[in-house]
């Protein structure tokens, strides 16, 4: 097995070397990703480069989120759900295995969900699954889950990786030995280099076409456009936006620009003076050009959002009409506020290209309306505890990557400080809502509200641009939920 | 030469308890907290409360640091907060990659530096030494990034002859892990050769003019004899000095070149750890580079006392 695995890699960097020789079909694929994990436990840790290494390539949940945001299932071929949408009760998949060979039974979906739940539970999510109730065990492919509130999108969350099942014998060690009933088994993670998997022969879905795939970790993009170039990888799903010229013209590659569940807001202390006035909110929105920072800090590749939701949602409404790039407006409404000749903040920027970049244009057009920015560079550590946990901050630049992350709002202790009793009714209701006409029209007005009081300075939604051979087909363009699935990536002629 | 050793030693060992100390006590001011970047952007602070307590990171600073110096004197460097593996079988992969890839810039340095900076000093003033000189100035100038990414472009993305980075474990394939050292240590020993070079080559000047010399040549020994036996044994102080700094500088300062060529070094752990607050990783990796930048220190005195017979005799009693 080894010797085939070398020899086909072999038989691919001949391949590369002789640019492209038609040898054997190459069926491994290498990933080139900017962060490594600091571990592989989805289910312990909120880092993004978790997901994108082992969401549903390792592990799976009872539901899964496909490319377009909505839920198929998953290790439960299917559910039924109570009248009062209190009880789900699931029929699990027969035939599963997990990657060390023990069988997949309710057992481990009650065990997944009773650890989430623990007192000593480490989820960094753990408030997405405290509505649970109960789990209980039918028979060995039967499982209720009985909640104590309705909560309209508890599929979905199922579908998380932070709900992905895990097995007693080994959740214990998925911090470095991943385990899990996915397509992909864990093969070998060198420490600061590569993590690789190879297809998990009796798995119990559709086979998958990759016998092999690794993902490189290479922070750099100068670095990085060398490695794709030089044929060391065959790809990555999120390549520095001010680079992707170099592949946009060259037949070996393919560019896929795509949206993701990043809205990029301009986080504003709500509960700090002079933000906690409406008309300095609504000078600083008026004040922003949502087009300008969108060229500059992402090549012109984001799209604009006018509230904290994201454009290919279904309940997406527009809403970048609000307040209009108007600098006499903001004048006026800074004056109104007791402000006619602007005052001094502090802006700051973690360490992410977009937040720099986006910082200094937005501090020059804040300058042309009298505010006068301190810009300040914080690491991402610094950024957690002063911005995020001490809320000791003015304004900040950010990314909110999580799906359906509006709810946040409704917590008055979230480091908005955004204290609105009316909207957090409202996602109340929108929470314990199932019908989705229902559920767009509450998501819609909740939308609305958070933009006409302009919360923060709603920017732009982060794009997702990859870079892939041309010859690799079945990557996903969008990313609805974080993760990088292979499942369907293939190498075609 | 016993008691200049055991002084020397002595040095090295009070050197350590500082730096420790130092490096327990900065670390403990950074702000930043492991289990809220574990936890991220958006845990509840109960989460994170129970995570740190999990790390045992919610005891006094005093009692953390000696569980820490108690552990790594019986050879436990502890548990990284972040990756949940022992710290010392973390450092000893990455180790792998560091040393060999500083040893082996080194080497080129001095093969590369010292013949250079000998021949320049031999032909003074003359054609060759002004080029060797320009193109050492030059070697300095360059940064060792860019260096290397030029290399990359070269050797890797046009020629195709080495890989533009990444590593090969040693036990898979130990002629890729060597190619894959290359051009990182080509890049690392350019402008260490350079300063190499024109330190060998003021240092043997220097020599030059000196009594002995002409005592030598008086003797009847041709320049270059004299300057073989007499002269280079003589300048090779100054550069041993520079050499024991420089190994130095490429143990602690591979993190960039590391970067570049995406090589899981030990540079690169530590620019992760701090990102990340994994500050029981940092100080560990940290006291290895100490260690060994100290140690190196040490092993520079005694090859000092024994090439240079005046040393010892000095610091006799």
């Amino acid at each position: 097995m080894n010797k085939t695995i070398k020899a086909l890699g072999l038989a691919l960097m001949l391949t590369t070397a002789a640019g492209g020789m038609a040898l054997a079909q190459p069926t491994e694929v290498r990933i080139g990703v900017a962060l490594e994990p600091p571990a592989l436990d989805p289910t312990a840790g909120a880092a993004e480069a978790i997901d994108i290494v082992v969401y549903q390539n390792i592990f799976e949940g009872l539901t899964r989120v496909d490319q377009n945001g909505a839920v198929q299932p998953g290790l439960a071929e299917s559910w039924t759900i109570s009248e009062d949408n209190l009880t789900y009760t699931f029929k699990l998949h027969d035939g599963v295995t997990f990657h060390d060979g023990t069988a997949f039974d309710a057992e481990d979906v009650k065990f997944t969900f009773d650890r989430i739940l623990a007192e000593d539970s480490v989820s960094a999510h753990k408030e997405f699954y405290e509505p649970i109730e109960s789990v209980t065990v039918i028979d060995p492919l039967t499982v209720e889950i009985k909640l104590s509130r309705v909560v309209g999108n508890f599929l979905f969350d199922l579908g998380r990786g932070d709900a992905v099942i895990v097995a007693p014998e080994s959740a214990g060690n998925n911090a470095n030995v991943p385990i899990g009933t996915g397509p992909f088994a864990f093969l070998q993670w060198d420490k600061g280099s590569r993590v690789m998997l190879e297809a998990y022969g009796p798995y119990w879905g559709e086979p998958v076409s990759l016998s092999k795939a690794s993902y490189v970790f290479i922070g750099d993009t100068a670095t990085m456009i060398n490695a794709l170039l030089a044929g060391d990888i065959d790809g990555t799903n999120n390549f520095g936006q001010e680079a992707l010229e170099v592949f946009e013209a060259n037949p070996q590659f393919q560019v896929l620009v795509g949206t993701t569940e990043g809205e990029t807001i301009l986080s504003t202390n709500n509960t700090k003076p002079p933000f906690d006035n409406l008309k300095v909110r609504q000078a600083m929105a008026h004040a922003l050009d949502r087009q300008a920072i969108i060229d500059g800090a992402t090549y012109g590749y984001g799209v604009p959002i006018g509230s904290h939701f994201a454009p290919h949602n279904p309940y997406y409404v527009d809403l970048t009409g609000t307040y209009p790039h108007d600098v006499e407006a903001a004048k006026a409404l800074l004056a109104e506020a007791g402000f006619p000749d602007g005052f001094s903040a502090t802006l700051k920027m973690p360490p992410l290209a977009y937040a720099r970049l986006s910082g200094q244009i937005i501090a020059s057009q804040f300058a042309a309306v009298g505010i006068r920015l301190e810009l300040i560079n914080v690491e991402w550590a610094q950024w957690l505890e002063d911005v995020y946990a001490n809320k000791d901050y003015d304004l900040t630049i950010v990314s909110h990557v999580e799906p359906f992350d509006i709810g946040n709002y409704a917590n008055p202790d979230y480091y908005f400080g955004y204290d609105n009793p009316e909207f957090q009714a409202l996602i109340e209701t929108l929470n314990g809502t199932t019908d989705d006409a229902q559920r767009k029209e509450l998501a819609v007005e909740a939308q609305t509200i958070l933009a006409n009081d302009a919360v923060n300075g709603y920017l732009f939604e982060l794009p997702q641009t990859g870079v892939w051979n041309a010859k690799l087909t079945g990557m996903w363009q969008n990313s609805p939920i974080e993760g990088l699935v292979l499942r369907d990536i293939k190498w075609t002629e | 030469m016993i008691l200049f050793a055991l002084r020397r030693f002595l040095g090295f060992a009070v050197t350590l308890l500082v730096a420790a100390l130092v490096i327990f006590w900065l670390l403990d001011l950074l702000p930043g907290d492991p289990a809220q970047f574990i936890l991220g952007i958006n845990a509840t602070p109960d989460a994170v409360a129970r995570l740190r307590a999990q790390m045992g990171l919610d005891a006094p600073a005093h009692e953390r640091f000696l569980g820490w110096i108690w552990g790594m004197l019986q050879g436990d460097f502890g548990m990284s907060y972040t990756q949940r593996a022992p710290v010392a079988e973390l450092i000893w992969g990455r180790l792998g990659v560091t040393l060999p890839l500083s040893i082996m810039a080194m080497v080129i340095s001095v093969v590369v530096g010292l013949p250079l900076g000998i021949l320049a000093a031999r032909r003074r003033g003359k054609p060759l030494d002004t080029m060797v000189m320009v193109l050492a100035q030059t070697g300095i100038a360059i940064p060792n990034f860019w260096f290397g990414m030029l290399l990359t472009l070269l050797f890797a993305v046009t020629l195709r002859w080495l890989p533009p980075g990444g590593f090969t474990p040693w036990d898979e394939d130990s002629g890729a892990a060597l190619r894959g050292l290359i051009l990182p240590s080509l890049a690392l020993a350019l402008p260490q050769a350079s300063i190499l070079a024109r330190v060998m080559r003021t240092a043997l000047v220097d020599v030059t003019s000196q009594d002995y010399i002409r005592t030598a040549r008086a003797k009847g020994l041709t320049m270059g004899e004299a300057v073989w036996r007499h002269g280079v044994r003589n300048a090779l102080l100054p550069v041993l000095t520079i050499l024991g700094l420089q190994f130095a500088y490429l143990v602690a300062g591979t993190i960039i070149v590391e970067n570049v060529f995406y090589l899981p070094g030990l540079g690169r752990l530590i620019f992760t750890a701090i990102s990340e607050r994994d500050l029981i990783l940092v100080r560990g990796a940290t006291i290895i580079l100490i260690v060994t930048v100290t140690a190196t220190m040490l092993v520079t005195d005694l090859t000092y006392a024994l090439v240079d017979p005046r040393l010892r005799e000095r610091s006799a009693p």
